[in-house]
């Protein structure tokens, strides 16, 4: 059997995007096949308009440059994109992405990747002068320019050893797409989109990511446009026509330049009901309605679920009301996390233990040692 | 007869158990079931169908006679629109089970997720049950508009919490049993706990005696605690909603 059975009938199913992720909390490395065979349990929450990954550990020759891998639509956006890069970055490297035909995939866009590095003059000045002038700062302010200001040319992904890989299609014919049975990393994530109301691109699948956060997404955020304006506030663009993309820049924001506890900024984004926060010892009530106050425009509203991975980590939560599924599993030092159990069991028969997070508790799984 | 399921497209498991029922098959063992959505779906008659492995979402929807025992877990929307017949889980299952569902049993060993039994109704003497061994999340039995909800809360990992908020929220029909205390903050609009009668000890005795038979539990650790009674305190929770 082919990875990904899809129906050989072939018609418009209903259904809802499918999310799962894997994490070997001891570091080591895991097969692309594996990931691929959990997420092509879920063709079915899928309609082929969208299928990503998102791997960490995967560049451990580059492991300390930035890999920008960059999408273009136009091959015209290259030399521009290229020149842009050689004035704002050094690059240690470059290389075509590696991809092969795939039938299914038809006038796919063209992928490089750079492995870069902010200029020395960053590195001196770095946190003491300004926020600017902060590395990671630099490396963000970067992808913004080239996702607003250069036609046809997308960053798909900019952390240090890790890359996205996704598009229009199934994920099973992404990662085939990809050749993704070549890498290793120890942390993935994949995404069967079934896209509703916002269009079906290449740079609308997920996961969404920022230096070295990566989100997927299950649901639909309502509350778009006062998170996106929330966000410009703080010099993020949002430009990839998707809901899911406010989620990446919030938890930077958040996690990365407001220094929350991971635990906290979760309770930003499905933040307990008041109702719920009256009950809430005196401590407890402080701290929530603190957080509630100062990060209301953080708050997402409308169903959902979302695995968001870093270098160190990985975390699943869903809204308030549990709109959408979530199911954690546990092997050994193995986490799992999926839409559905099927999607676990398919990689894991026999996991530990298998729970499913109540709504807004996020599963938070940290690595053992730093990689 | 078995079917081998690894590996099979759902339509394809589908229409394998469909003419097996047609045919007249009176028990079917499916092995390697992972994933498939929509197993015994519509189907009706008498048989039985043992499902080895992970069954999909919307397990049994709108089947009518047949029975369904799961031997490990289920996903989401187990029984959607159920019309009768009885599905048995081993382990516990995900969210929305038992959504509109109007007659038959589903008897689940462990936990259920969230907005379990929404919108279940009855008519006659068709009586919709679903009976839960463990805990269950929010929004159980929103909008019930008939049969019966038992909540066991046993082998809980969380014992304070039984059930999540909004319960029954919405209420306006059938009756709802929990094993174990219930906040007054849980307890959604228009609902109310009352004594159980007499009446209500003769249901449950049957009920529960039947799912402890099925799922091999000793009955009297399930009847050591007192159960409480939701009913709805009005048959229209709504009507002076927008009436002012």
């Amino acid at each position: 059997m082919k990875p990904g059975i899809l129906s050989p009938y072939c018609e418009k199913d209903i259904s809802a995007c499918g999310l799962t992720g894997i994490i070997s909390k001891k570091g080591r490395k895991i097969k692309g096949e594996v990931i691929i065979k959990s997420i092509s349990c879920m063709d079915e929450r899928g309609n082929g308009l969208g299928g990503g990954f998102a791997a960490y550990g995967i560049y451990p020759d580059y492991k300390n440059h930035y890999a920008l891998h960059i999408m273009y639509n136009d091959k015209k956006s290259i030399p521009v994109t290229e020149e842009y890069l050689r004035e704002a970055v050094r690059i240690a490297h470059q290389e075509e992405i590696p991809t092969r035909k795939v039938k299914a995939i038809v006038n796919p866009p063209y992928f490089m990747r750079y492995f870069v590095n902010p200029p020395v003059e960053i590195h001196e000045y770095m946190a003491h002068e300004s926020e600017e002038l902060r590395e990671d700062n630099y490396i963000v302010k970067t992808v913004m320019h080239i996702n607003s200001e250069i036609p046809g040319a997308f960053v798909v992904s900019s952390g240090k050893n890790m890359g996205a890989f996704k598009g229009v299609g199934f994920a099973y014919q992404i990662a085939d797409f990809f050749m993704l049975e070549n890498y290793e990393g120890y942390i993935w994530t994949a995404h069967n989109r079934f896209p509703t109301n916002t269009p079906g691109w290449w740079g609308g699948a997920h996961p969404f990511t920022l230096l070295d956060w990566s989100i997927v997404h299950n649901g639909e955020i309502s509350s778009y446009g006062i998170n996106k304006r929330y966000l410009e506030m703080f010099g993020y663009k949002c430009t990839l026509l998707t809901d899911t993309e406010v989620v990446t820049y919030m938890l930077d924001l958040l996690i990365r330049r407001h220094g929350l506890p991971i635990k906290l900024a979760c309770s930003a984004l499905a933040s307990p009901f008041w109702k719920d926060i009256k009950r809430m010892d005196e401590g407890g009530k402080k701290l929530m309605t603190a957080l509630r106050m100062v990060y209301g425009s953080a708050l997402l509203n409308g169903p959902f679920a979302i695995l968001f991975a870093h270098s160190k980590g990985l975390v699943g939560l869903s809204d308030r009301v549990k709109l959408r599924p979530l199911v954690a599993g546990e092997k050994d030092d193995m986490v799992y996390m999926a839409s559905e159990e099927s999607a676990i069991t398919a990689i894991c028969p026999n996991p530990d233990k298998v729970y499913r997070p109540d709504a807004g508790e996020p599963v938070i799984v940290e690595l053992e040692k730093q990689n | 007869m078995q079917i081998n399921a690894a590996g099979c497209h759902y339509r394809t498991l589908n229409q394998q158990i469909k003419d097996a029922v047609k045919r007249g098959e009176k028990s079917i063992e499916l092995l390697n079931v992972n994933g498939q959505r929509y197993i015994g779906d519509g189907i009706s008659g008498e048989t039985k169908i043992i499902i080895n492995g992970v069954p999909g979402n919307d397990l049994g929807a709108f089947m009518s006679g047949p029975t369904i025992i799961v031997n490990t877990f289920a996903q989401d929307g187990v029984a959607n629109t159920m019309n009768d017949g009885k599905i048995v889980i081993k382990g516990h299952a995900g969210d929305v089970l038992g959504y509109g569902m109007r007659g038959g049993k589903l008897f689940v060993k462990g936990d259920v997720g969230y907005r379990v039994g929404i919108h279940m109704k009855e008519y006659e003497d068709k009586i919709p049950v679903i009976i839960t061994g463990g805990r269950a999340g929010d929004f159980f039995g929103e909008y019930m508009a008939g049969g019966i909800l038992i909540l066991l809360n046993l082998n809980n990992e969380k014992p304070e919490r039984a059930v999540g908020s909004y319960l029954a929220t919405g209420m306006h029909g059938g009756v709802i049993y929990i094993r174990g205390d219930i906040d007054k903050y849980q307890l959604g609009e228009g609902v109310g706990i009352v004594e159980l009668k007499e009446a209500d000890n003769i249901v449950l005795n049957k009920l529960i005696s039947e799912f402890c038979k099925d799922l091999n539990i000793d009955t009297k650790s399930v009847f050591n605690k007192p159960f409480k009674k939701l009913i709805p305190v009005s048959k229209r929770p709504y009507e002076k909603l927008y009436a002012y």
